[in-house]
């Protein structure tokens, strides 16, 4: 008897957590993929319509915008962060003496809420208060930035926040593989009289091929949730100059009781998101159990 | 050759790279400190000053007004009543929901290592998947399935979302950190006749501190900084500090208070940046951890 329940307690234990997974993630995409098939409006409608919200969805302007903001803002969000990681973690690892009092200033935006972000940047980047009258006061009178304020140039004022919050992030995962590389390999580099600057480009950086792999899908995989920094800074706006996936899903399902179309919308991130993360884990569980 | 004749005149060189570094690595730090000075000074000027200009310079005259405004007497939504109540929903929000967490996931990685059955790999690896799912996907469902349990607009319902949202971070975290530890000690302890609890009461978890510091920081800091699921489904008495400042800095009445704001912003951070200014190795680890697997 005592041996039964020894047997079956540990998959008693694990239970709550898996039935827990089990319907609120993969029962609830279930649900949301079911919605997107039908007419719900301000409700969930349960009538079957068939695949229409998906060609009407992708023929909104609407949602072109938020696609192409999220182009916009997803390559050079990635982009930026990983040439200023890859940067001040090469930079750090010179033997650099005060490391450890810059490391945290680098590194702390991360601890903080994207609003906390959004709201510092939302007015530091305000023209009337912030940058520009900084720039006159100083005396550059013909100085100009109201981006924040521009529909074209709005959205990348959310890049900048981002990035601010990110790179140090990045700077550590680099940083912890930079730390992962033997030293003797740089030395047999030097002794090779090979330049710092080519020992980085052809020896170092290539051995960081897992660090690059890893800062990609995290930070792709934030891009495409980022929702509250663009709340925060413009709240999707001018206009809609700044909406993004994430705020056309809730808009359009809470706000615009169109229901049927946010169920699509989000379906669709969903496929952008697992499309980059089932390889990535795949891989990564794959050589966990060969090693 | 070449690379002898570079070396030969290379000292002032090096000193120059050096210095070179460090101008860089200084002017990043100023990029990276600027916002949090603003904030700090501009929360601590009477709101004439702010308008004025100069928003990098100190303050002319020093006030703690905004502070006391932002925590105690500010209109957020329909009440003065400042971020205080909001902190405090915050905190009976954060707690009972990193606890729980944290719990479960110590229990499931102990099972996932420990205690293999035939299927432990699938149902890791769905727990694994859920930790990367846009939220958008079940904010529909969720809402509606809250309403039908009557923890629509409470503190409840918010614990128990970030309870399954939370689980899949908390369990690959311990499941990586107990895979490194020694099978051959729980097999002995088995064969000792130490049951399933009793195995991980007196040998895992006495050693699963580290593990359960990064855990907790990790939780803490993702569910004090949410917004989504605060935004979606808290109610007035409910409603995280984010929710609130954010209702605080874009409520269109009445003229803008960026002092208050600043203010009402660096409270909202003051929580998460003490447990990353205490711990800092740790919360760098649980980021790592959270990254890339073990």
């Amino acid at each position: 008897m005592k041996n039964y329940l020894q047997l079956w307690l540990p998959r008693i234990v694990l239970a709550p957590s898996f039935f827990l997974i089990l319907v609120f993630v993969y029962g609830f995409i279930i649900y949301t993929g079911y919605l997107s098939l039908t007419d719900s409006r301000m409700l969930p409608t349960y009538e079957f319509m068939g695949w229409s919200n998906y060609p009407k969805l992708f023929g909104l302007r609407h949602w072109k915008i938020a696609v192409n903001n999220l182009a916009i803002f997803g390559i050079l969000y990635i982009l930026i962060c990983t040439i200023i990681g890859l940067l001040l973690a090469i930079l750090l690892d010179q033997k650099i003496r005060a490391e450890g009092f810059l490391r945290p200033i680098f590194l702390y935006p991360m601890a903080l809420s994207f609003i906390v972000t959004g709201t510092a940047w939302k007015w530091f980047l305000d023209p009337g208060i912030g940058l520009e009258s900084i720039m006159h006061q100083w005396g550059w009178e013909s100085f100009h930035f109201d981006w924040i304020k521009n529909r074209t140039f709005a959205i990348y004022t959310v890049v900048m926040a981002a990035v601010w919050q990110s790179s140090g992030f990045v700077m550590a995962m680099f940083l912890a593989g930079l730390r992962g590389i033997d030293g003797e390999i740089m030395k047999a580099a030097q002794i090779d009289g090979a330049s710092g600057f080519r020992i980085y480009r052809r020896i170092i950086i290539p051995m960081l091929r897992p660090a690059f792999l890893s800062a990609f899908v995290i930070l792709a995989h934030l891009a495409i949730k980022a929702y509250d920094l663009v709340i925060a800074l413009t709240n999707g706006g001018p206009g809609r100059a700044t909406e993004l996936p994430a705020t056309f899903m809730y808009s359009y399902t809470f706000e615009r009781n169109q229901m049927g179309l946010g169920a699509t919308s989000a379906i669709i991130m969903l496929i952008m998101i697992f499309s980059i993360i089932i390889p990535y884990l795949y891989s990564e569980l794959r050589s966990e159990k060969e090693s | 050759m070449i690379s002898s004749s570079i070396r030969g005149n290379s000292g002032a060189n090096i000193k120059a790279s050096r210095i070179f570094i460090y101008l860089i690595l200084i002017i990043f730090a100023i990029y990276y400190l600027l916002p949090l000075y603003v904030m700090l000074v501009n929360s601590l000027k009477p709101l004439e000053e702010i308008r004025g200009g100069g928003m990098l310079n100190l303050p002319i005259v020093w006030s703690l007004d905004s502070w006391r405004s932002a925590w105690s007497s500010a209109q957020i939504g329909v009440d003065p009543s400042g971020l205080r109540p909001y902190f405090w929903n915050s905190i009976s929000m954060v707690v009972p929901a990193v606890l729980l967490s944290t719990i479960l996931g110590s229990l499931n990685g102990y099972v996932l290592t420990k205690w293999q059955f035939k299927g432990h790999g699938i149902v890791f690896g769905l727990l694994l998947l859920s930790c990367f799912i846009p939220f958008q996907i079940v904010l529909i469902p969720m809402a509606k399935l809250l309403g039908v349990f009557g923890l629509a607009g409470t503190t409840a319902g918010l614990v128990l979302v970030h309870l399954v949202y939370g689980v899949g971070f908390t369990t690959l975290f311990f499941r990586n950190y107990y895979s490194a530890f020694p099978t051959e000690i729980v097999k002995a302890a088995q064969i000792d006749g130490a049951g399933f609890f009793r195995i991980f009461w007196r040998i895992l978890l006495p050693s699963s501190g580290p593990i359960i510091v990064v855990t907790v920081i990790w939780q803490f800091t993702n569910i004090w900084n949410d917004f989504l699921f605060g935004a979606s489904f808290a109610d007035f008495d409910s409603i995280p500090m984010t929710v609130a400042l954010n209702n605080l800095v874009n409520s269109s009445t009445g003229v803008k208070e960026y002092n208050v704001h600043f203010a009402g912003a660096i409270l909202a951070a003051l929580p998460t940046l003490v447990v990353y200014i205490v711990s800092g190795r740790y919360f760098v680890r649980g980021l790592m951890a959270g990254a890339v697997k073990g």
